[in-house]
C-alpha cells in the first residue's frame, strides 16, 4: 500500500521540485492514459460545437443567446475535468473506503426525485431542479455507485486472496445492493436508465469471475422481466409506442414515428462530407426534437456526414479500447471490475443512443456520453473516466 | 515496453473481458455499418426527403392561352369566376371527415349535401361520377359560379369553413362564337392525375398538382404550348412552417396563343348545315328497308386544297365543351358517355370509319391507269356483271353502253370498276397470288394515304382499312376460331357466311375484289382521309398533313410559330391522269352527272365545281351518305352514317356551305360582300403591341341568306333527281 499524499505514486520516490515530480518518468501525468482523455476530451468539444449548431436558432430554449448552450456545455466539460482530477487525485482505493456512503448518498438522491422536490421531463420523473437553471439527474450518478458498491462487495475475499472467485452469498448480496436503485429508478419510470445499469451489472458480474450460472440467470431474467412486464401492462402507452415506432416509424409518422424519421432523415442526407456546421436544414429547421440531448448524433450525422459521425464512433471506439486494456492489466479484481463496469455503461448507452438515431434501437431517453447536452450525465462520464486513470495510475509499475 | 503485470487474476476472468471486448466492438461495428448504409447508400433517398420536408412551394398557375380562329376570333378562352375550393386533406383531418362543413357549405351555396360530398371524393374504379380525378393534395373545385354574395360569406365567416376557399379565378371558356361549338376540334380539360405527374415529373415540362390537361382535340394535341408554366415560389419553412427564406423560383409564364386555321363563320355554317341535312333525311323513308333514315351520325370536313389546312371540321353528335369545365356533373358525364348517348365525344371527321362507296372511284380509276388501261379507252358499262353463278348489278339495272373511265366518274358506273377489279385480281394469280403480283387496287387506295392516319393534329385519329390479302390473312387467323365455332354448313345466313370464312376466310376471292373496286365490302375510310386525297387530285398531286393549328404566339406577341403545311406523299398517277380525274369529276356536276341536281344554277364557269357522289351499303345498316367534293381552293367532304343517298343527303348541305364561302345564291350570283372566305385566310391576326389579338365580329349564320325567290329569276329547286342519275 503506498501512500497518497502527493502526485508520486512511486513507492521509491526521491523527493523533487513539482515541475521535475510532474514531468519525472513515473510521475502522475506520464503515467496517465492519454488516448482516452484526449478522445473523451475531443468528443466532449465537438459535442460542444453540435449542441451549439443545434440550439442557436431555438430561441424558445436559449433565452435569446445563441451562445447559451455552447458555452454551459463548456463550462459542464470543465467541471467534469475538474471532476475527473479529484477523482485521481484521492484515486480509486481511497474512495473504495467511501463507497457505501456514496452509494447511500445516491439512494437518497433518487428517492428525492419520487418526492416533491423532483420534476417531469419528457416523460420521466427523473430530475430535481436546483434553480438558476440548473437541475440534476441523480440516475446518472447511480450508474456509478452501482459500480462502485459491486466491486467492493464481489473483489473483497478475492483482492484479499481468500478465494478464486466471489462466493455464491456474495454475488446475491452485490444483486439485492444493485436492484434496490434500479427499482426505485423504475418507478421514475426513467427506461433508459434501467437498461443501462442491467448492462453494467452484466458487465459487472462478468468481469468478477463470478459463476456461469449467475450469468445466465440474469440475462435470463432480464429477458423474462421485459416479457412480464409487458405482459402486465406495467409500461406506459408512449413507451410501448415507442418501441413499435422504431421498428416501424410508418406506424405512426406524427407522432412517435416522427422522431425517428426525423432522425434518420437528417443523418441520410448528410451523405459523405455532410452539409457543414449550420448548414444542416434539418438541424436549423428543428425537425429533429432533442436535437441537443438525446438525438445530438443527428447534427454530426446531418452537418458533418459520414467523416464527422464515423469519427464520433472512432473516438467513442479509443475511449473503450483503452477502457479494456486498463480492465485487463491491472492487478486488482477491484480495478477490472470497476472498469469492466464502466465499459460496459459507456459502450451500451452509446450503441443504444446512437443506434436510436439509425433506426436500430428503440427510442429511449439516454445521452450520448460527453456529446450530449446535460451536466449530471457529463460529470458522471467524466469521473468514470477519473475512475479508469486512477486504475491505470495506481497500478504498479513493471519494469 | 512490456508492461503486462502479474495480475493473479483466474482464465475465466481473463476470457471474459475478451469475450466483453469482443461484444464492444462488434457494437461499434454494426454502428459503423448501419451509419453508412444511411448516408452512402441510401444517401440521395434521404437528401430529397430533407429537401421536400423543408421546402414550402406556393404555386401562382400559369393562366392557359387561347385558341382562335384564323382572324383571331377566340374559339376557347379564359373568364374569370369565383371558384369555390375545399381541401381535402384539411377535411379529412376532422372528426367527421369534413361531413359538417360541407354540408354548411351546400346551405351557402344551394346545393344538395350529397352533390358537394361527392365532388370532393376521390374517382376509383367503383365510384361513378361526380368524384374528382385530380390530385387528392389540391383544392377540389366544388363550384366555378358562385355569386359573389356566396364568396362573401364563406370569406367573412372563414372560422365556419375550415378548409374551404372561395377565390376568383381564371376558368376555361368555350364561347361558340356564331355558334360554332367546335367541340370536338377544341376537345376538353380535366384536372392532372398523380399518375400523369410522377411520369412528366422528369421532363421538360412537368405537371403541378393544380394543372389542368387538355384530354381530347386541339387542347390536347397543343397541351404543352397552351399551359404554359406556372409560377412556383419555393420557400424555406422550419418545422413549424415558419418561413426561414426563399430559394431558388420559378416565374410563370402563361400559355401561348394558338392561332387555328379553322374559320368560326364557316365552321358554324358546317355544324349547322350538318345538322339540318341529318334532320331533314330523318323525315324520308330509307326505300331499302321501308323505315325512315336513322342519321344517327355525321360529318363534315372544310378543307383548303393547297395547304390540308382545315377551315371547318363539325362532326355530329355533338356536345357542349362548357360541361367539362369546373368538372363534369354526373348528368352530363353520361349523355357524353353512356352505350344510349351514341358517343358525341367522337370526332367523326378523324374517328368515324366507314365503307368508302363510289367516292372510291377516283382510286379505282387510277389503280387501271396504273394497271395499264387506258383512261379515255371506252369500258363496256353494263347492267350487271356476273360471276359465275352470282351477278353484280349496277346501281338500278341501267347500262350506259362503252364509256371512258371518266363517265364510269361521271355516272358513277359500277360494272366498269367490277370488271377491272375482277380482271387485276386474275392477273395477280386470283386465289392465290403470283409471285410479284401488282394488286394494283390495292397498293393505289394505300399510295392514296388509305389505311393509314393523314397525321392530322388531333389526336387519336382512327386508319381505317385496306382489306387486301395480308389484312385477310391476319383477320382469318385472329376470328377462325370464333368463325368456326359460329358458323354452320347450310344454317343461316350468318352461320353459313361463318362457315365459309372458317374454311377459307383467308383467301381474298373474286368477289372480294369486285366490291373493292367500288369501295364496298371491308373497306373502311375516314372522312379526313377522302378530303385529303381529294384535295390531292385539286392541288395536282400533294398529299397534304390535314392541319387545324396554324400558328403558336407567345403571350407578349413578340415570338409567332407558324405551323407550315407538310405532305406525307404524292398521289401515284401522272400529272394527266389527275387532269382526266378532274375533268370526270367536273363532269358529276354537269348534266348527265349524279350530282348535277344538286348543283343547278353554279357558277360553273367561273368557280369549277368537282365532285362524287357515294352511298355505301354496311351490312344489317341502312346506307351511308357520302359526298366529296372541290373547287381549286376548298375542298368538302361530308359523310352521313344511315343517311341515304350521297346526293340526296349531304348535297344541299355541302352546297351551302359552298354559297356561304364564296357568297353565291341559289341562282349562282355571287355577292362578294356576304362571302365569308372567297379565298383561303393566308395572313395571321394583327397581332397588337401588347401581344393582343383583337377579334372581328362574328354575325350568327343566317340559313336563309342565299335563297332566291324563284319570282325573281331563281332556279326553283328541283322535287328529286331523276333516278338514273341517283348515285
Amino acid at each position: 500500500m503506498t501512500t497518497r499524499t502527493s502526485f508520486s505514486v512511486s513507492r521509491y520516490a526521491p523527493d523533487r521540485g513539482p515541475v521535475a515530480r510532474l514531468t519525472a518518468r513515473d510521475s502522475v501525468l506520464r503515467r496517465l492514459d492519454w488516448p482516452i482523455l484526449l478522445s473523451a476530451l475531443t468528443l466532449s468539444l465537438l459535442g460542444a460545437l453540435l449542441v451549439w449548431s443545434a440550439t442557436r436558432g431555438r430561441t424558445e430554449l436559449n433565452q435569446g443567446d445563441p451562445y447559451y448552450f455552447l458555452f454551459r456545455h463548456l463550462l459542464n466539460t470543465g467541471i467534469g475535468l475538474v471532476l475527473m482530477a479529484g477523482t485521481i487525485w484521492l484515486g480509486h482505493r481511497t474512495l473504495r473506503g467511501a463507497v457505501p456512503v456514496l452509494y447511500t448518498l445516491s439512494i437518497v438522491l433518487i428517492l428525492a426525485v419520487l418526492t416533491p422536490l423532483g420534476a417531469t421531463i419528457n416523460g420521466a420523473h427523473a430530475w430535481i431542479v436546483i434553480g438558476g437553471g440548473f437541475s440534476l439527474q441523480p440516475s446518472e450518478f447511480v450508474k456509478i455507485t452501482i459500480i462502485l458498491i459491486m466491486a467492493v462487495l464481489l473483489a473483497a475475499k478475492v483482492d484479499a486472496g481468500d478465494q478464486l472467485h466471489p462466493d455464491h452469498r456474495t454475488v446475491a448480496k452485490a444483486l439485492v445492493l444493485a436492484a434496490l436503485p434500479m427499482g426505485i429508478v423504475m418507478l421514475m419510470p426513467d427506461l433508459g436508465s434501467v437498461m443501462v445499469m442491467a448492462v453494467i451489472v452484466l458487465g459487472v458480474l462478468l468481469a468478477s469471475g463470478a459463476s456461469n450460472r449467475w450469468v445466465l440467470g440474469l440475462i435470463g431474467a432480464g429477458v423474462g422481466g421485459a416479457v412480464l412486464v409487458t405482459a402486465l401492462g406495467m409500461l406506459d402507452e408512449y413507451q410501448i409506442n415507442r418501441f413499435a415506432a422504431f421498428a416501424n416509424p410508418e406506424l405512426d409518422p406524427a407522432g412517435v414515428g416522427y422522431n425517428t424519421n426525423q432522425a434518420r432523415i437528417a443523418i441520410g442526407s448528410g451523405g459523405l462530407y455532410g452539409a457543414g456546421l449550420f448548414k444542416g436544414h434539418q438541424t436549423s429547421g428543428q425537425f429533429v426534437p432533442e436535437q441537443q440531448t438525446d438525438f445530438i448524433f443527428t447534427v454530426a450525422g446531418e452537418e458533418l456526414g459520414f467523416v464527422g459521425a464515423g469519427l464520433i464512433l472512432v473516438l467513442i471506439g479509443v475511449v473503450l479500447w483503452r477502457a479494456c486494456r486498463i480492465a485487463r492489466e491491472t492487478t486488482e479484481l477491484y480495478g477490472t471490475i470497476v472498469a469492466a463496469g464502466i465499459i460496459a455503461w459507456f459502450a451500451f448507452q452509446s450503441f443504444e443512443n446512437i443506434g436510436m438515431t439509425l433506426g436500430i434501437m428503440p427510442v429511449a431517453g439516454l445521452p450520448l456520453p460527453f456529446v450530449s447536452y446535460g451536466g449530471s450525465s457529463m460529470f458522471a462520464v467524466w469521473v468514470a473516466i477519473g475512475l479508469l486513470q486512477s486504475i491505470r495510475v495506481q497500478r504498479p509499475m513493471t519494469a | 515496453m512490456s508492461n503486462i503485470p502479474e495480475t493473479g487474476r483466474t482464465p475465466r476472468v481473463q476470457i471474459r473481458l475478451v469475450v466483453i471486448q469482443i461484444l464492444v466492438f462488434s457494437l461499434l461495428l454494426t454502428l459503423g455499418g448501419r451509419l453508412w448504409y444511411l448516408q452512402i447508400r441510401n444517401g440521395k433517398e434521404y437528401t430529397d426527403e430533407a429537401k421536400n420536408n423543408h421546402v414550402q412551394q406556393v404555386v401562382q398557375p400559369a393562366v392557359r392561352g387561347s385558341v382562335l380562329d384564323a382572324r383571331g376570333v377566340p374559339l376557347a378562352d379564359n373568364e374569370t369566376r369565383l371558384v369555390v375550393s375545399a381541401s381535402r386533406t384539411e377535411l379529412m383531418k376532422m372528426k367527421d371527415r369534413g361531413k359538417g362543413v360541407l354540408t354548411r357549405l351546400a346551405g351557402v351555396l344551394e346545393m344538395k349535401p350529397d352533390e358537394v360530398i361527392n365532388k370532393i371524393r376521390l374517382c376509383d374504379s367503383k365510384t361513378p361520377k361526380p368524384c374528382w380525378n385530380g390530385s387528392p393534395y389540391q383544392p377540389i373545385p366544388v363550384t366555378d359560379d358562385a355569386t359573389t354574395q356566396q364568396a362573401l360569406t364563406i370569406r367573412e365567416a372563414s372560422e365556419d369553413f375550415p378548409g374551404i376557399t372561395a377565390e376568383p379565378t381564371a376558368v376555361r371558356r368555350y364561347p361558340a362564337p356564331g355558334k360554332a361549338r367546335t367541340a370536338q376540334v377544341l376537345g376538353y380539360l380535366s384536372p392532372v392525375t398523380d399518375g400523369e405527374i410522377e411520369k412528366a415529373k422528369d421532363t421538360d415540362s412537368p405537371f403541378l398538382r393544380s394543372d389542368q390537361v387538355g384530354r381530347s382535340g386541339i387542347e390536347r394535341t397543343y397541351d404543352k404550348e397552351l399551359r404554359g408554366k406556372a409560377g412556383v415560389t419555393r420557400y424555406e419553412v422550419d418545422n413549424l412552417g415558419r418561413v426561414m427564406g426563399q430559394t431558388k423560383s420559378d416565374p410563370g409564364v402563361a400559355g401561348s396563343t394558338l392561332v387555328t386555321s379553322i374559320d368560326a363563320r364557316v365552321q358554324a355554317v358546317a355544324e349547322y348545315e350538318l345538322n339540318a341535312a341529318m334532320k331533314l333525311v330523318r323525315s324520308e323513308t330509307d326505300k331499302i328497308t321501308g323505315r325512315k333514315y336513322e342519321a344517327d351520325a355525321g360529318a363534315v370536313v372544310v378543307m383548303e386544297t393547297k395547304t390540308g389546312r382545315v377551315v371547318a371540321m363539325a362532326s355530329q353528335p355533338d356536345y357542349d365543351p362548357n360541361a367539362w369545365v369546373g368538372g363534369i356533373s354526373a348528368k352530363d358525364y353520361a349523355a357524353m358517355t353512356s352505350k344510349g348517348s351514341n358517343y358525341p365525344l367522337l370526332n367523326r371527321a378523324i374517328q368515324g370509319q366507314a365503307p368508302a362507296g363510289s367516292i372510291f372511284k377516283v382510286v379505282s380509276a387510277s389503280a387501271a391507269v396504273r394497271a395499264g388501261h387506258d383512261f379515255n379507252d371506252k369500258y363496256n358499262c353494263s347492267s350487271s356483271y356476273s360471276l359465275g353463278s352470282r351477278s353484280f348489278a349496277n346501281f338500278e339495272s341501267k347500262g350506259h353502253g362503252p364509256i371512258t373511265l371518266g363517265e364510269a366518274l361521271k355516272f358513277s358506273c359500277n360494272t366498269v370498276f367490277y370488271a377491272l377489279g375482277h380482271q387485276e385480281w386474275q392477273r395477280d394469280g386470283g386465289l392465290k397470288a403470283k409471285p410479284g403480283a401488282h394488286d394494283w387496287f390495292y397498293k393505289t387506295a394505300r399510295d392514296f394515304g388509305l389505311g393509314s392516319e393523314t397525321g392530322i393534329d388531333l389526336p387519336n385519329e382512327v386508319t381505317g382499312r385496306i382489306p387486301d390479302r395480308q389484312w385477310k390473312q391476319n383477320f382469318w387467323e385472329a376470328n377462325k376460331d370464333a368463325w368456326c365455332k359460329q358458323g354452320k354448313k347450310g344454317g343461316s345466313y350468318v352461320e353459313q357466311i361463318a362457315y365459309e370464312s372458317c374454311l377459307e376466310g383467308n383467301q381474298l376471292k373474286a368477289y372480294d375484289s369486285i366490291n373493292f373496286a367500288i369501295g364496298q365490302g371491308d373497306v373502311l375510310v375516314t372522312p379526313i382521309q377522302m378530303a385529303t386525297a381529294y384535295s390531292a387530285i385539286s392541288n395536282g398531286g400533294t398529299l397534304f398533313n390535314p392541319t387545324v393549328g396554324k400558328a403558336v404566339i407567345s403571350p407578349d406577341g413578340k415570338s409567332v410559330r407558324e405551323i407550315k403545311p407538310t405532305a406525307h406523299g404524292k398521289l401515284p398517277v401522272g400529272a394527266q391522269t389527275i387532269r382526266d380525274l378532274d375533268k370526270g369529276l367536273r363532269s358529276v356536276v354537269e348534266p348527265g352527272g349524279t350530282a348535277a341536281w344538286r348543283f343547278g344554277g353554279w357558277p360553273q364557269d367561273k368557280i369549277p365545281m368537282r365532285a362524287k357522289t357515294g352511298t355505301a351499303q354496311v351490312y344489317g345498316k341502312q346506307t351511308t351518305s357520302w359526298l366529296a367534293t372541290y373547287t381549286d381552293d376548298f375542298t368538302i367532304v361530308m359523310t352521313i352514317s344511315q343517311g341515304g343517298t350521297g346526293s340526296g343527303a349531304s348535297g344541299p348541305a355541302v352546297r351551302n356551305i359552298y354559297d356561304a364561302l364564296y357568297g353565291l345564291d341559289d341562282a349562282g350570283n355571287q355577292d362578294l360582300k356576304r362571302a365569308l372566305l372567297p379565298k383561303p385566310q393566308k395572313t395571321l391576326p394583327k397581332i397588337n403591341a401588347d401581344g393582343t389579338i383583337d377579334a372581328p365580329d362574328i354575325k350568327p349564320y343566317d340559313p336563309k341568306a342565299q335563297l332566291v325567290d324563284p319570282a325573281e329569276g331563281g332556279v326553283p329547286p328541283l322535287a328529286g333527281p331523276p333516278p338514273h342519275l341517283r348515285d
